[in-house]
């Protein structure tokens, strides 16, 4: 079985270089990995199915042809290894059926878990909010969730207008995100590191582009996280930043974003209070840098067409101070 | 009231010259424009049907061929996210509703009359009406495609992306109007079938003599009319929701989003067997003829094409995995659709058994079986794979299934469709098809399609979603993509290759003999291509291989009338005659009534009162198709 | 390949009667289609009411008063129906006139009724989902009524004409008799569903 693995994972890296970190085949949570034992199973079984499939093809297609007695013992003998091929399908489809059974179990959503977060999709970006808890206030960010590592995390899916489906790959299968039905789905991630997934239900224009980041950390790590991300929005000390900040504030941007600790709060778009401290914007689309902020913000829909957030014209002063002041966001 | 003028009328006391001219002034279509539009001949009207439906296939193998020079390369930009997403609607909807089900019932519509011996399809009519409203369904969705109205939700729509308030205009109603079009053909042709096929049967030919592929054709028919109704309703749902402020997927007012998926697949499960099933009449037809022995286990053949349709009702949740349903419920439709490996292993088996004991002959027809066979039985097995709730939550929506479904629609549908256009080619057109340029086809087909789609099993698993306009460069997709994309020429140029080969053997082919291929069934008793009127007089059957009985002697029966449309009536189980019936003459009506119906369905997409002023003209057509025109085939 | 006349069909009938006749199987098969559409729609709203918090959907009950009427009216026309199939069978040409015309009263009753039947819902179609399954499963087998008394206009009008007395009239009269008991079967579920339903 691992000679399947070795082989798929080597055939696509042979031709396209790595597996990736997008992949049902490098699984780096239990659920994930459950799954994938249950797929390299499974697709041996069938490939050993077709290989006998293909050989009683061969061999019936150029077996020599005696001048033959075609008889009824030949019928009968015939009607025979049919029926015990026929008896071979039923019992390995029902072993099939009864693995994916118990594989089910072993990955269903637990009652309790270390953590649970709300996840809420929109055309095309992830909502992402941490409730709050301890009496620590909660705190939202987008297309980027932290966890800590070896922990249960349990995720409660919404949608906020079509569906979308959250799939994390290494970390477990996907489950779609229905408006008016409360789905959730168990991740856990074994190591660190941060895994990548996608949106697998099309969602409309910009379906391709709304991929989600699992920033997997040790618990000390998650929890200086939490508490940066529970702070407000830094004062800008920078003058170039601080302008940045009052053309954000007087342009329509607050009308549609948060950015905690300042007067802007609008809900449309991602909340932006630590928007710099993630790794990409736009969903996935551009790692965050000052570069990529600014040709974002110029012309998102060049960038990403048809996506929710509009040219939203600005002077090149302006657009300067408000990429610094975005990039400054940590 | 009965005609007493007994013999001269009747065909009895006929010479056959004689009898072939009086049955063809009765029977053939008129030359020119008139006949051209009134015809009621299943023979026309077929292969009209399938022209028409390689047409379709042609122009959704262009819109593929576009997404994969989109996707050959990351981030490209040939094609923008609007188009693309038309694209892949169109083609998925193309394909499956203007292509693979319509090509499979205008098959049978050609083929079931002759191989059940009989003059003309029941319901002639109808038939007629049925081409032409199927056609006006393809034109409005191509032509809406034209003018940048082509829908853009995928080719089963989900809403609420599809619903009133994510999809404006009018794509997502053109969609859903094109759906009521190709049902209501599709609909009118099973009806046909099934009568054809219960009532309408040589004499002799029992239920156990009926050939595999007619048997095929009446457990789609039954399909088709037990599954279609499923999605009119889910898509005049949807018409409503946008149209008049219906809430049915609405789930602020008490409406369900999953409603319009357990509908949608209640049908498309279904769905993919009604294009499959037929295929498995073809395999079974060229296995039988090219191996010059019956296909083995008649009865488990036909027990398994049952138990397939049987099933077929109870899989659709294995379509919605990861939507949300409870988890135990789910782990029933896995049972199920791993049940159908059953009876789908049961009819492999039969054919390795047959071509085990017989001889085989490797004319193109059976390359293609052979294709099939391989192709055919990957495609069944990944789709145990994806039956199982856990593996498919990892590949749901991704290139795996994109590669699964192509598998199973182009290596179990279109491979035996292609092996069946060169087998009864000569009973189409009078001609035969090249042997040399058909073994190109066949290889570069097979080659091309393994080349295009295998990989694909591996972008899935690597992560890749389907219905992506494009993927970035850091993704590893790139190389597969590419090389799927450069593959998908080696295919179209062996599809380009059919297209030549069959426009030219049509025009100058080598003609073609009643019965080039030796087979056994009814079809090759009529002359190549067949005359308006089938058989001159009708065959009767002794056994499940009529033509192979070892003498040059076919039993006919003798005593239907000459001087209208006559054929024979026989009982459901044991084909006893039972009556002499008239069929219908060539109208004008039903071109009529398709034409009214065409305007009220597209006017209806604007304004809820199309159905009321609609209804006056459709009533109309109907009540002059109907009304009896003093002509012998409507008088006792 | 030489032929060799084995059967003599001379003696057949010209023309079938019941399951001897295609038109017969073919109204078959279309109630086939359209009972599976009366089927799914019932399904679809029992689904609905699954979901639902409360039953009715923000609406009354509906009153019982013209959806009852119109059931025992459809449920007495299964009567004079039944003696059309007879009169048809037998061929007789006199009281096949006679029936259809009752046929077609007893096809406008109900249509009258219906009108009345909509406002008794005590919901309008756009409120919420209860009220657009409602309407859609009225609408639906109004239109079978509907079409079914044009077929009956019809038929009256050909009886009457040169064209009434043949057998093939004969058989579309008693095909058109079964589709109407067809038409009344249906609704007995859609009516158990829509009016008493709600009441459990
Ligand atoms: C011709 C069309 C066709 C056929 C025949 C099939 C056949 C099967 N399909 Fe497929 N399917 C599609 C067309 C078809 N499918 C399409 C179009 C979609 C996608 C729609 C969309 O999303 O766009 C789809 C999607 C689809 C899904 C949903 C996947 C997803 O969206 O995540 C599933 C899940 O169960 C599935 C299962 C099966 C099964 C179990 C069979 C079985 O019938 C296969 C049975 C055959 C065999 C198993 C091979 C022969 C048997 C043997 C040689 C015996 C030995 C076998 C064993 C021991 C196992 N199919
Ligand atoms: C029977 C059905 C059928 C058939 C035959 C095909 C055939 C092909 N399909 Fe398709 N496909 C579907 C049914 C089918 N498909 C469905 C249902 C979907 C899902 C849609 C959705 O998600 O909504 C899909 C989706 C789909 C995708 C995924 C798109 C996406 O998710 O973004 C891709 C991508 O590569 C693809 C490729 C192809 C290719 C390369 C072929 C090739 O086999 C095509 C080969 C044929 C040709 C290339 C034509 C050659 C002819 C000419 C060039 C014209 C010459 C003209 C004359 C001589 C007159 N298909
Ligand atoms: C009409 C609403 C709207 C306005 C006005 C708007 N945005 Fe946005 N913004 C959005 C939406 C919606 C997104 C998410 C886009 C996506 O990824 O699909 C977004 C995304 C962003 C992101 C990336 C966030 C992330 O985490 O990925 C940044 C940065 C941003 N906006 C900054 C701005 C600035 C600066 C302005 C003003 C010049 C602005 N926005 C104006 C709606 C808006
Ligand atoms: Cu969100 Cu696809
Ligand atoms: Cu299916």
């Amino acid at each position: 079985m691992s000679v399947i693995r070795a082989l798929l994972l080597s055939i696509g890296a042979i031709v396209s270089g790595c597996s990736g970190n997008q992949s049902a085949l490098a699984p780096n949570g239990a659920p994930a990995i459950h799954v994938e034992h249950l797929i390299i199973w499974i697709i041996a079984v069938c490939t050993v199915v077709w290989i006998l499939v293909m050989v009683s093809l061969g061999v019936a297609l150029w077996r020599k042809r005696r001048v033959e007695t075609q008889g009824r013992t030949t019928e009968r003998r015939l009607a025979m290894t049919v029926s015990a091929a026929v008896t071979a399908t039923v019992a390995i489809v029902a072993a099939m059926t009864i693995a994916s059974f118990y594989t089910t179990r072993s990955i269903g959503v637990p009652g309790k878990a270390a953590l649970t977060i709300t996840v809420r999709a929109q055309q095309w970006w992830w909502q992402v909010i941490y409730a709050s808890s301890d009496g620590a206030p909660g705190f939202q960010t987008a297309n980027e969730i932290h966890i800590p590592v070896g922990e249960d995390v349990r995720l409660e899916l919404e949608s906020a207008d079509v569906i979308h489906s959250f799939w994390v790959p290494s970390l477990a299968g996907k489950q779609d995100l229905v408006p008016g039905r409360a789905n959730s789905l168990l991740l856990r991630a074994e190591k660190p590191g941060v895994y990548r997934g996608q949106c697998a239900e099309f969602c409309g224009l910009q379906h391709s582009h709304m991929a989600v980041m699992v920033v997997a950390e040790a618990q000390v790590d998650y929890a200086s996280w939490v508490a940066a991300q529970r702070a407000d929005a830094i004062a800008p000390a920078d003058p170039a930043v601080a302008s940045g900040q009052s053309a954000f504030m007087a342009k329509p941007c607050a009308a549609c974003h948060t950015i905690r600790g300042t007067s802007a709060n609008g809900t449309t778009g991602p909340d932006l209070t630590h928007v710099g401290s993630r790794q990409t914007i736009a969903a996935g689309l551009l790692e965050t840098t000052r570069g990529s902020l600014a040709a974002w913000i110029v012309d998102p829909q060049t960038l990403k067409p048809g996506n929710n957030m509009p040219m939203v014209p600005l002077t090149s002063i302006e657009l300067r101070n408000i990429s610094a002041y975005m990039e400054s966001l940590k | 009231m009965t005609h007493a003028d007994g013999g001269g009328s009747k065909d009895a006391s006929l010479e056959n010259a004689e009898l072939q001219t009086r049955l063809a002034s009765i029977w053939s279509t008129p030359s020119g424009l008139w006949g051209v539009l009134s015809t009621v001949d299943h023979k026309i009207i077929g292969r009209r049907y399938i022209t028409t439906a390689f047409v379709f296939l042609a122009l959704g193998g262009v819109l593929s061929l576009l997404m994969r020079l989109q996707l050959a390369q990351p981030e490209a930009r040939f094609i923008g996210p609007d188009r693309y997403n038309q694209i892949f609607t169109m083609h998925g909807s193309n394909m499956m509703f203007l292509f693979a089900v319509p090509v499979m019932q205008a098959m049978a519509v050609y083929l079931v009359p002759l191989m059940v011996g009989t003059r003309n399809i029941a319901f002639p009519r109808l038939n007629a009406f049925s081409y032409w409203i199927y056609l006006a369904g393809g034109l409005l969705l191509w032509i809406a495609f034209v003018v940048d109205a082509g829908p853009d939700v995928g080719w089963f729509a989900y809403v609420p992306l599809s619903g009133p308030q994510y999809t404006a205009g009018k794509r997502a109603d053109i969609w859903a109007q094109m759906i009521t079009f190709t049902e209501v053909s599709a609909l009118a042709i099973a009806v046909e079938i099934v009568v054809t096929v219960f009532k309408q049967r040589a004499p002799g030919m029992s239920l156990d003599r009926i050939p595999l592929f007619v048997w095929s054709m009446l457990v789609t028919s039954f399909l088709v009319i037990l599954a279609m109704p499923a999605i009119m309703i889910a898509s005049t749902s949807l018409i409503l929701d946008r149209l008049v402020g219906t809430h049915f997927f609405n789930p602020a007012e008490g409406g369900d989003v999953l409603l319009w998926q357990h509908l949608f697949w209640f049908f498309g499960h279904p769905e993919v067997y009604i294009i499959f099933l037929p295929a498995v009449g073809m395999v079974s037809t060229i296995v039988a003829t090219f191996t010059g022995r019956p296909v083995l286990g008649y009865m488990a053949m036909v027990m398994a094409l049952i138990a397939t349709g049987i099933l077929a009702f109870g899989l659709w949740v294995h379509h919605m995995f990861v939507a949300g349903l409870p988890r135990l419920g789910e782990s029933f439709f896995t049972a199920s659709s791993m049940a159908i490996a059953v009876p789908a292993g049961l009819q492999v088996f039969c054919w390795l058994a047959t071509i085990w004991a017989g001889r085989p002959v490797f004319k193109t027809p059976f390359l293609f079986v052979i294709g099939f066979m391989v192709i055919f039985v990957i495609g069944g097995l990944t789709g145990v794979m994806v039956a199982s709730v856990p593996f498919d939550t990892q590949v749901h929506d991704t290139y795996f299934v994109v590669a699964h479904f192509h598998y199973v629609l182009v290596g179990g549908a279109v491979f035996p469709l292609l092996g069946a256009i060169y087998y009864w080619f000569p009973k189409l057109t009078g001609r035969l098809m090249s042997e040399t340029l058909g073994r190109w086809v066949f290889g570069l087909i097979f080659v091309g399609f393994n080349l295009t789609f295998f990989p694909m099993h591996i972008l899935g698993l690597q992560g890749m979603p389907r219905r992506i306009y494009t993927y970035q460069p850091e993704m590893p997709w790139s190389g597969l993509n590419m090389f799927i994309s450069l593959s998908a020429i080696i295919l179209a140029a062996g599809f380009i290759l059919f297209f030549v080969d069959a426009i030219r053997s049509a025009r100058s082919g080598p003609i073609a003999t009643a019965n080039p291929w030796g087979a056994s069934t009814l079809e090759w008793a009529a002359p190549s291509p067949p005359p308006s009127y089938n058989f001159a007089r009708l065959p009767v059957v002794g056994s499940l291989e009529p033509l192979s009985t070892g003498s040059s002697v076919l039993p006919v029966a003798a005593g239907l009338r000459i001087d209208r449309r006559e054929l024979l009536v026989t009982s459901v189980a044991e084909a006893i005659p039972e009556a002499r019936e008239a069929s219908v003459g060539n109208s004008i009506w039903p071109l009529w009534a398709a034409l009214a119906t065409t305007v009220t369905l597209i006017w209806s997409i604007f304004s809820p009162w199309a159905i009321v002023w609609g209804s006056i003209p459709v009533a109309v057509s109907l009540i002059g198709w109907f009304w009896p025109k003093g002509v012998p085939e409507d008088e006792s | 390949m030489k032929e060799d006349t084995v059967l003599d069909l001379t003696e057949l009938p010209e023309h079938g009667l019941g399951t001897a006749s295609l038109s017969w199987w073919g109204t078959l098969a279309f109630m086939l289609i359209e009972g599976t559409g009366f089927a799914l729609s019932i399904v679809i709203y029992l689904y609905l009411m699954s979901l639902a918090p409360r039953w009715p959907l923000d609406a009354a009950a509906p009153d019982l008063l013209a959806g009852t009427t119109l059931t025992a009216v459809l449920l007495a026309s299964l009567v004079p129906n039944a003696l059309v199939a007879r009169w048809a069978h037998n061929q007789d040409l006199r009281k096949v006139r006679f029936g259809l015309i009752i046929m077609s009263l007893l096809g406008i009753i109900p249509l009258i009724l219906r009108v009345f039947e909509f406002p008794a819902m005590h919901i309008k179609w756009d409120q919420n989902a209860y009220g657009s399954i409602v309407w859609v499963m009225l609408g639906f087998h109004t239109t079978h009524i509907l079409t079914d008394l044009v077929e009956t206009l019809v038929l009256t009008c050909l009886m009457f004409s040169r064209h009434g007395n043949n057998g093939r009239r004969f058989g579309d009269v008693s095909d058109n008799a079964m589709y109407w008991n067809f038409v009344v079967a249906t609704w007995l579920p859609m009516y158990a569903c829509l009016y008493w339903v709600p009441r459990l």
